[in-house]
């Protein structure tokens, strides 16, 4: 029957069209639309990345010794200082004359740089044309700015998405785990039949709550409350996000420890029992040693679940694509990234690819989570 | 020497285990101030007119039934597609598949799509259904995205339905002479279904309330009409959720109406987890005593 392999046949179509949209980004150029940089022709520089672009125009580099050429400091052409170098009738009503007056704009100093329209280049022009350097795999891990949008050329630099993914689901698991290991326990050992069977079907509905809703609630009450305790100007931060996640997070941790800790041999905690331990002994000598790989493939499992988690945290942890410092400022993460720029960036442009590959990295990072939760998880079964 | 050593060991276990009853509530505490607190904003906005009317007035008066009819609309696409594939595939690795690597290779892949970001989901949906396939943002789209995504809990729920059949039920069967499928037809799957069923209202349940791989692949702001084809975009109640307490030009408006479409959104839930405890227990009774 072929409906067994359909699962496996859409992993493997996953994996196709998410890494061959996310892998396009390292070849396309930084530059906007059919943008081109032009130098002087006497200019040595031959390349310049998309961080290099911005620090131009930023001014944080104001010579081009320091990316490798002479010793001449930089002066940028932008359009909106055309009127002090041309009048408008010597460009022409129609911008004629504008690519000429350009090429012999650069001409006249070392220094010059100026991005502009491939259009407003004179054909033969004096001037040197290079290429911006693409994206590269290491700038895109690396990189610490995130403007997908930024004129004249994007950045793309994912670290602080990252780690605000990864901040904000450790400190979300710091919060449940012990709650949710705790739960488990008085599930597993402490509670009668009877508490059970009411827990059950409610961590059931816990773990069914659209994450919209949990969003909704963070948004009402939880940002507010943070905001007026802390006295921030903002509730919106990393740490509404990660009481979320961490509330979302809860019902995995217990049900996967749960079952771990169900999974003690009944004569092992009988044989601790007639030693004369108590139950709580027995409890942290016997029953929690022996679940560990159990308890810890559910704190795996409660971390890939909060990566992954998109609606509840794009609702309230601000989304500012900044490193993490501190609990109490807008962080970003990879999911929220997408779901809020992907209706934006148009389809197969550099911000669509890039959202693709950002698409990619989460992807990696949850099925390493679930094939090492799934292999230590064999191992267990049959090492003992 | 020893009565106080003991006394103390006692007071240790009573304080550790009254630490975890209190953490334990606590949990309970969560979810009801959850679901007490939105429904207890939100109950009186939810009438007869809140569910059948359209939004009016940017969406701070009116109701949400266009919302709610394409949320209908997702889940019977997606159950469509996913659960007839869902079930077949569970039969076959259940019951015509040893114990082998191949089998061990699919369950595995199983687990990985289930633990698979919802909103990959959204990416993937968006550029095979939308763009390579060219459906656009439409129903079909939406609905083939959520299928998927709901695949692996049909799958899953089906393998373990069956595994819980007893096996004499199936040698029983064999030996008078049916073939497999009829073995299975007749015998393995009644007995199985409760929980088959069961494992189906929950991934509706599931379907419902998912928002991140709808947002690329059907959702829409607003409509003012109902979808007439498969190739339409609807609204779609987590989503209009979300889009009505996060943007839109008058969110303290429509506060009250984001409360009526999460009540709404709970409700669903809650209606559907009871279904689907009352089925385990009712089909699992009639065909334990037939």
């Amino acid at each position: 029957m072929l409906s067994s392999i359909v699962t496996t046949l859409t992993v493997l179509l996953i994996i196709v069209f998410l890494f061959s949209e996310g892998l396009s980004v390292f070849k396309e150029s930084p530059l906007e639309g059919d943008n081109i940089i032009v130098l002087n022709h006497h200019n040595t520089v031959s390349h310049i990345t998309s961080s290099d672009i911005k620090d131009i125009f930023d001014q944080n580099i104001t010579n081009w010794k320091s990316l490798g050429g002479s010793n001449d400091s930089i002066i940028l052409f932008t359009f909106n200082d055309i009127g002090n170098y041309f009048s408008e009738e010597e460009l022409g009503p129609e911008f004629e004359f504008l690519p000429a007056k350009m090429d012999s704009l650069l001409e006249s100093e070392n220094g010059m740089i100026a991005v502009f329209s491939s259009k407003y280049l004179i054909k033969n022009h004096k001037s040197k044309v290079i290429q911006a350097d693409n994206i590269t795999p290491y700038s895109f891990l690396t990189g610490k700015e995130w403007f997908p949008t930024a004129n004249p050329a994007v950045q793309l630099g994912v670290l602080p998405l990252i780690l605000g993914t990864l901040y904000v689901s450790f400190v979300a698991i710091i919060f449940a785990l012990p709650v949710g290991l705790a739960t488990a326990i008085y599930m597993a050992e402490v509670a009668d039949e009877k508490t059970r069977r009411v827990f059950k079907p409610v961590i059931e509905l816990l773990a069914g709550i659209p994450s919209v809703v949990y969003g909704f609630f963070g948004l009402i009450v939880i940002v507010p409350l943070i905001q007026s305790t802390f006295h921030l100007p903002v509730g919106e931060t990393g740490l509404a996000g990660s009481i979320i996640l961490g509330i979302m997070a809860l019902p995995t941790i217990i049900t996967v420890s749960e079952d771990a800790l169900r999974n003690t041999p009944r004569s092992m905690k009988e044989a601790s029992l007639a030693l004369g331990a108590t139950r709580w002994q027995t409890i942290v000598r016997i029953v929690i040693p022996y679940s560990y790989s159990g308890i810890s493939a559910a704190a795996i499992l409660g971390i890939g679940r909060a990566i992954g988690e998109t609606m509840a945290v794009l609702m309230v942890t601000g989304n500012a694509a900044v490193i993490p410092h501190t609990l109490l400022e807008p962080v970003r993460t990879i999911p929220a990234t997408i779901a809020a720029e992907l209706g934006e960036a148009p389809a197969n442009g550099i911000h669509y690819k890039a959202l693709f590959a950002l698409g990619c990295i989460l992807f990696l990072i949850t099925l390493t989570i679930n094939l090492w939760v799934e292999f230590s998880s064999k191992k267990r079964r049959f090492g003992k | 020497m020893e009565k106080p050593d003991i006394s103390r060991k006692r007071l240790a276990e009573a304080i550790a285990f009254w630490i975890f009853r209190l953490l334990s509530l606590g949990v309970m505490g969560i979810l009801f101030s959850i679901l007490g607190f939105i429904l207890y904003k939100g109950i009186h906005v939810v009438n007869w007119d809140f569910i059948t009317k359209m939004p009016e007035d940017g969406m701070t008066k009116g109701g949400i039934y266009p919302a709610i009819i394409g949320t209908l609309c997702l889940i019977s696409g997606s159950m469509l597609f996913a659960f007839p594939i869902g079930v077949m595939s569970g039969i076959y690795i259940n019951e015509y598949t040893k114990d082998s690597w191949y089998r061990r290779f699919v369950q595995l892949m199983t687990a990985n799509l289930a633990g698979i970001p919802s909103i990959v989901f959204g990416l993937f949906g968006m550029s095979l259904f939308v763009n390579k396939l060219g459906f656009g943002d439409s129903i079909i789209a939406g609905s083939l995205t959520l299928g998927l995504l709901a695949l692996p809990v049909i799958i899953r729920t089906t393998e373990e339905a069956l595994k819980s059949v007893d096996e004499g039920y199936r040698h029983a069967s064999l030996a008078l002479g049916a073939t497999k499928l009829q073995t299975i037809r007749r015998v393995t799957l009644p007995v199985a279904l409760p929980n088959i069923i069961t494992g189906f209202i929950l991934s509706i349940g599931r379907v419902s309330g998912e928002t991140a791989p709808i947002l690329f692949t059907v959702a829409a702001y607003f409509l003012p009409k109902l979808p007439s084809s498969m190739h339409d975009q609807v609204m779609a109640l987590p989503y209009h959720l979300y889009v009505i307490s996060t943007s839109g030009t008058n969110i303290n408006e429509s506060r009250g109406m984001a409360y009526g479409t999460a009540v709404v959104l709970i409700l669903i839930v809650l209606i559907l987890n009871l279904i689907a405890n009352a089925v385990r227990r009712y089909l699992g009774k009639k065909y334990k005593t037939n």
